[in-house]
């Protein structure tokens, strides 16, 4: 959404949910559970992802499980399709995953077209929004930088679009920030980059663009220091988006309009 | 009796189980999962009434670490 009109608190609003932060995270990949909560706490976070998978059958009954240290009452869960390759796969894992969480309605739909490089499946994701939406499902929607696409998904229902920045886990950053211009600019629900962010100044770019958030995992994960990145990520998104709604200068190849006075130069 | 749990093969004393009780065994007591049988999710609410027979194919999933 490009319009700058922004409620009192400037929450972020999904499928009438209010978020305080507009930094949504990943929790793959890090080396503990410990160190995933002091992250998310960094980031100040307030929706989380979460895959989907088999529990692990010979566990003793006292391991530690991921949710027990991002408790519900803290955190919104966003469940993942991530590694679905088809519709019937990522139907299937979401209905489990509204199990699993008592009810609890609002996913991230991925659909992969392929495990190289984990580019979107636009017609597999298409085929399973709409059945997700008729289902009940409130979808925020993993998709390509395509506008038409992004659009279309829109219309089927999804309550907000999420167009990769770059490939998931590539850190390259945006790549085509005309084409999510075009996606901000046409939608009327929240748009989300989620994917190849690589550093905080790709996401604070994210959000002078006019994103109406940022989605990442291994930028954080696999920094150097991941506390220390969620907090960095924390103000690049902040401060990208007061940059949009601040509006920037026009730019100028040059100009003849110095900051400091022109008259009282000492002669 | 053979059963498939998340793709392998366990096997279990008599011919049928509740899923109260496979849980039970499985020491997922107190755990948040979801369970599915032969492609049929099963509420939590009804776990009492609902036996496992030879040849079944149950899935019992949870919550992981995911971007």
């Amino acid at each position: 959404m490009a319009d700058k009109i922004v409620n009192k608190t400037d929450d972020l609003i999904i499928a009438g949910r209010s978020f305080q932060s507009r930094l949504l995270i990943g929790t793959g990949k890090y080396d503990s559970f410990k160190e995933t909560r002091a992250a998310i706490n960094a980031s100040q976070s307030k929706i989380v992802t979460v895959a989907i998978r088999r529990v692990n059958l010979g566990q003793s009954p006292d391991e530690p499980s991921l949710l027990e240290f991002i408790p519900s009452d803290e955190f919104t869960y966003l469940p993942n399709t991530a590694g679905c390759y088809s519709s019937d796969e990522a139907i299937r894992t979401l209905r489990l995953a509204r199990e699993l969480l008592d009810g609890h309605n609002l996913v991230k739909l991925e659909v992969l077209g392929d495990p190289d490089t984990l580019y979107p499946n636009v017609i597999e994701t298409i085929n399973a929004a709409e059945i997700l939406i008729k289902d009940g499902f409130d979808v925020m929607v993993y998709t390509s930088d395509d506008p038409i696409i992004a659009k279309q998904l829109e219309d089927i229902g999804c309550c907000a679009i999420m167009p990769l920045a770059s490939l998931i886990g590539s850190g390259m950053g945006i790549l085509n920030p005309w084409n999510l211009e075009i996606i901000i600019d046409k939608a009327n629900v929240p748009v989300i980059v989620d994917a190849g962010v690589g550093t905080a100044s790709d996401a604070t770019i994210a959000m002078e663009l006019g994103c109406d958030g940022v989605l990442m995992n291994t930028a954080i994960a696999l920094a150097d220091n991941p506390i220390l990145m969620a907090s960095a990520m924390k103000k690049a998104v902040e401060s990208g988006r007061e940059a949009f709604i601040a509006g920037r200068m026009d730019k100028k190849l040059y100009s003849a309009s110095p900051s400091s006075p022109t008259k009282g130069l000492i002669k | 009796m053979k059963m498939y749990i998340n793709g392998s093969i366990k096997e279990f004393n008599g011919v049928k189980i509740t899923a109260t009780e496979l849980i039970t065994q499985l020491n997922l007591n107190g755990k948040r999962f979801a369970i599915e049988k032969n492609g049929e999710i099963i509420s939590k609410n009804f776990l009492d009434g609902v036996y496992f027979n030879e040849g079944d194919k149950i899935e019992i999933i949870g919550a992981v670490g995911g971007g």
